[in-house]
């Protein structure tokens, strides 16, 4: 087997990817539900609007939002000062904008799917919104852990934005789905599918733990 | 005579134009039980969102110990109030967790109460069962010691027995009687079933078709009905 990559690299690359993802993934996640649950408790003029561009949202393709993203980052667009191009925070950003829109329409969805009723009994309880929402969440618990997987699938095995933001730069901005695309162009197929099944494990691995938070979740509705 | 809880006047609700209740006045006494009474589409759940501070009416004016209630209304006088529904839901968690749920919210300590609670409600077997496994007539009960749990100044129940086989009824409706018997809480009952208004009311208030059309002590209301179609309740007809 000839390939670029070593034991230590390869190492770096898994690191990477669960770094970049993982990162991408707590962003979207903090900012995706909350604003699932605002879309789904709150109405006012052009919400219509807004929940069909997070259902586009929920398909855009990963290349279009590295393309941007790319335009947003190059030394002469508007985010260019920053210096992230071909960087991992590069490759965070374009990523959590792929997934930030699943986390919010399906976080949206489950909260909807609800019983409505439950939510005037909570009140009727003496619930103030910040105890209803939790309540609320905490019982759309399943739907919201499926955003978030959902979310996670949806960026750690793209490819598009990650290698026009991060270039596929060894030891650098090298991932596990840019480095099976740099493996097949050379020909090292048999490493490119050792690469697959390594990513497939990861995704495994932390579907697993995300799928175990749906009945760990802990309810406590404070004051 | 005791002084008002609730106080409602010239409350007008109205959904997309449509008037679903309109109450010229009506008062609830300090722990008195009143039954509200009437057909299906009476009004009657609207009045006790209302009651419960969960919407504000179309026009008029609602008073609470005197005070009028300006919408929204603040949570320390929400929490004077609450509702067994018709329908319970629970939530996905123990029967515990779910009758300790509003005290939790207050940061009250719950494990006494709930457990004495859950007894006396024949539940003290399912506290640790998950709500989404109890039969209607225990979820119902369970609804029932949640709100208790809370010592509400106002108890509202929205035909809390309607889906009930006759065990469960008579335990919820034992429940009842030994709030109105003990007077620490004030009570509004709404019901479909004359014989349960008979055994339980102080006080009878009859909606139709939006409208109060008739309010009396409990057995002038059933002695001596004035309005015809409180009569005709009074003695078990159909009333559309």
């Amino acid at each position: 087997m000839i390939s670029q990559i070593d034991s230590s690299a390869l190492w770096e690359i898994i690191f990477l990817t669960l770094q970049v993802t993982g990162t991408a993934l707590a962003i979207s996640a903090v900012l995706g539900i909350p604003l699932g649950a605002l879309l789904a408790f709150t109405r006012f003029p052009g919400r219509r609007v807004l929940v069909a561009l997070v259902y586009t949202g929920m398909g855009l393709p990963p290349v279009v939002v590295g393309l941007v993203v790319y335009l947003l980052l190059s030394r002469s667009g508007p985010l260019g000062s920053l210096g992230w191009l071909f960087t991992p925070p590069a490759m965070t950003m374009a990523q959590a904008v792929i997934a930030l829109p699943l986390v919010i329409g399906l976080t949206m969805t489950s909260l909807e799917a609800v019983d409505p009723q439950l939510r005037l009994q909570l009140q009727s309880l003496g619930a103030d919104r910040r105890q209803e929402v939790s309540a609320l969440l905490s019982e759309a618990r399943a739907g919201v852990v499926a955003a978030v997987v959902a979310g996670f699938g949806g960026i750690i095995s793209e490819v598009g934005a990650a290698m026009l933001v991060g270039g596929n730069i060894a030891g650098q901005t090298r991932v596990l789905s840019t480095a099976i695309v740099l493996e097949t162009r050379m020909g090292e197929f048999e490493f490119a599918l050792v690469l697959g099944a390594l990513l497939l494990s990861l995704a495994f691995l932390v579907n697993i733990l995300l799928l175990r938070l749906q009945h760990r979740i802990p309810y406590w509705p404070g004051r | 005579m005791s002084e008002p809880v609730f106080e409602l006047r010239q409350v007008e609700v109205t959904y997309a134009g449509r008037t679903v209740l309109t109450v010229d006045h009506l008062e609830v006494r300090e722990h008195e039980a009143l039954v509200v009474v009437g057909p299906n589409g009476a009004g009657k759940s609207t009045l006790l969102r209302l009651m419960n501070f969960l919407e504000p009416p179309t026009s008029g004016e609602i008073r609470f110990q005197g005070e009028p209630v300006r919408f929204p209304v603040p949570l320390a006088l929400r929490r004077r109030v609450t509702t067994v529904f018709q329908r319970p839901v629970l939530l996905h968690r123990t029967v515990f967790d779910n009758v300790a749920y509003g005290l939790r919210l207050r940061g009250l300590e719950p494990a006494a109460l709930t457990a004495a609670l859950l007894k006396e409600l024949d539940l003290g077997s399912l506290s640790l069962a998950q709500a989404s496994s109890l039969s209607g007539g225990e979820a119902q009960r369970v609804a029932l010691a949640r709100a208790l749990a809370i010592e509400p100044e106002v108890l509202l129940l929205d035909e809390p027995t309607a889906n009930l086989d006759p065990f469960n009824l008579g335990l919820v409706e034992a429940m009842i009687q030994r709030l109105r018997a003990e007077g620490r809480s004030t009570l509004v009952l709404v019901t479909h079933n004359v014989f349960q208004a008979r055994r339980l009311a102080d006080r009878v208030a009859m909606l139709h078709g939006g409208s109060l059309i008739e309010v009396a002590q409990a057995a002038e209301f059933f002695d001596r009905p004035r309005d015809p179609r409180a009569a005709a309740f009074v003695r078990g007809e159909l009333v559309a």
